[in-house]
């Protein structure tokens, strides 16, 4: 790992951390693309959920049935990205065998699985007409849950052993929120009417304000930790994902509903630049699991510290 | 429960005779794990994974040796090591299993249910030591299960059996970190003060390992993490984190959708 943080530089410069023939002492994930998207669809399904139900009780229907179809859409993609990435797609029912706390997979699982009906009955009744209270109902059941759906993910990819993962907890739940936020807004920029879409172009600003401000923390708490977010394979979809970001806000502000296209242009700019983002996490996670440098050597930091502090007189 | 037993491995006596990898294929009817030429010593078995649940490591280092006052015996020193699960006290691979295929035995020890299993492969990064992975062709995880059926039976797990020096040895694993404690103080006053435990404290990120180890340098020169940690110990820290991030979410959507015309 390179000296990344100069103003924390130590006297004495650090020790290369010794390995076993410079072989990885971690497992890479054996995860495949699915994820990552199932963290944008799942994520945007969340934040649409919740967009829809508070544009419903603003007055604005055309945006709420819109969040809502782009919610269901985006929760019924999911199902199938993740039991296309199980090794044994056919059992993927025994993931309803147990709830367990201790399993962010688990809870999720069955957040979804609630989230999933309430979203196609909000959608369903909307559409058709059909029982509007139970349909209110459902939908206000989503709102209330897509947050979480949204952002489970982040805790998920935390709660592994991978430093550039594991170490990032605090800041990406925030990353996940503020990505989940921004496709929303995107989504329904991209298909609402631009009179009534202006509730989701301040959600686009909101969400990737959000989203960049805690990526930019992690990578600074991370230290040398963030190198794979900063220097490896995984650093160029970084970079292009913030330029995206960026661009994409601000397209969306200042396309007012007098320059649709120009909003809808940043909209598609913003779907992009969430989803990169989603998968420079992952890909970031495989490096940091590959070189054992950054599993040895902030526990050999940790233990010298721990050590130091144990010797000293109290 | 019954008592809990586990795996201490004295590498101070392992003469690198692979036989504990050779016997474990053969009682659990382990695959072929790749016919490989690794160049690094003569370990050409890499690592532990889905079909490698004994793994032993060859360190080659250049040290004078003396042995008990008796002279220099070369500047070569080796290290071997049989590497496997630990079958942690705090076991992430357990914790964080969807469906509970990975369980907790009567002896202590974690295990796969290979009827359940369904391949989501949550616990192969979640695992410190990098042990658990999944089996290409199969699509499940696989990983040691300290013999259970030879152990239920109470016989002895197969690379015990077959280690021929006893660097291996079996058995509950109180009496087990009694005797290494004592062959640690042995090889101090013997001269080797680099004699140390690894996995035997109760009090470490994983709450003891039930796989422990007498190694004669640092656990990272074996491709052991020095200070590993079970990640859901931080689990209810990061799940107020999702809530807070959850919250804010939330407000964001409140904002944009109130906080403006229109």
């Amino acid at each position: 790992m390179k000296q990344t943080r100069a103003r924390e530089q130590a006297m004495v410069p650090r020790a290369e951390p010794r390995t076993y023939y410079d072989r990885p002492v971690l497992k890479k994930p054996v995860w495949k693309w699915y994820i990552p998207a199932y963290f944008f669809t799942g994520g945007m399904a969340g934040a649409s959920a919740t967009l829809s139900f508070a544009a419903r009780l603003r007055g604005n229907d055309r945006l709420a049935r819109r969040a809502s179809l782009i919610s269901l859409a985006g929760i019924a993609a999911s199902p199938v990205f993740l039991i296309a990435d199980l090794g044994r797609p056919d059992r993927f029912y025994n993931m309803l065998r147990v709830a367990k706390p201790t399993s962010p997979m688990s809870m999720g699982t069955w957040l979804i699985s609630l989230f999933g009906p309430a979203t196609g009955a909000a959608a369903l009744s909307d559409v058709t007409g059909v029982l509007p209270g139970a349909g209110r109902l459902a939908e206000a059941v989503a709102a209330v849950l897509g947050p979480g759906v949204s952002t489970y993910t982040a805790v998920l990819t935390a709660d592994t052993a991978i430093p550039a993962w594991h170490e990032a907890w605090r800041e990406l739940p925030i990353v996940f929120a503020g990505g989940s936020a921004a496709s929303a807004g995107a989504a329904a920029v991209l298909v609402t009417p631009a009179a009534d879409a202006a509730p989701a172009r301040r959600l686009v600003a909101l969400g990737t304000s959000m989203e960049l401000a805690a990526e930019r923390a992690m990578v600074q708490r991370l230290g040398d930790l963030a190198e794979p977010y900063r220097s490896g394979q995984a650093s160029s979809p970084v970079k292009a994902a913030k330029g995206l970001l960026r661009a994409g806000a601000l397209l969306v502000s200042l396309g007012s509903h007098r320059r649709p296209w120009l909003a809808r242009t940043g909209a598609v700019a913003t779907l992009a630049g969430v989803a990169l983002t989603r998968w420079s996490i992952f890909k970031a996670g495989f490096e940091s699991a590959e070189d054992p440098r950054f599993t040895v050597q902030p526990q050999r930091e940790r233990l010298s510290r721990e050590r130091a502090s144990a010797s000293e007189p109290m | 429960m019954t008592e809990r037993v586990g795996f201490f491995t004295d590498t101070t006596l392992c003469i690198g005779c692979k036989a504990c990898e050779v016997a474990c294929k053969e009682w659990n009817h382990v695959p072929d794990d790749g016919l490989n030429f690794l160049g690094q010593s003569y370990d050409n078995t890499g690592e532990l994974g889905a079909s490698t649940w004994r793994h032993v490591a060859f360190i080659e280092q250049t040290k004078p040796i003396d042995i008990e006052g008796n002279g220099s015996a070369g500047d070569v020193r080796w290290l071997m090591s049989s590497d496997v699960c630990k079958h942690c006290t705090h076991a992430a691979c357990l914790e964080v299993c969807p469906t509970g295929a990975l369980f907790r035995t009567e002896f202590g020890t974690v295990v796969v249910q290979q009827d359940v299993c369904n391949g989501c492969g949550y616990c192969v990064p979640a695992c410190p030591f990098g042990v658990i992975d999944q089996r290409e062709g199969d699509g499940r995880v696989w990983k040691c299960t300290l013999c259970y059926d030879r152990i239920g039976v109470a016989l002895e797990p197969a690379c015990a059996k077959a280690c021929p020096t006893k660097s291996i040895q079996f058995g509950p694993l109180d009496e087990l970190r009694t005797q290494a404690r004592e062959r640690v103080g042995e090889l101090h006053e013997r001269g080797v003060t680099e004699a140390r435990l690894y996995g035997d404290d109760p009090s470490d990120g994983v709450g003891g390992m039930g796989a422990f180890f007498l190694l004669l340098d640092d656990p990272e020169v074996y491709g052991l993490p020095p200070d590993p940690v079970v990640t859901t110990r931080d689990l209810a820290a990061m799940w107020k984190a999702a809530g807070a991030a959850a919250l804010a979410m939330g407000a964001a959507v409140v904002v944009s959708v109130f906080g403006g015309r229109g």
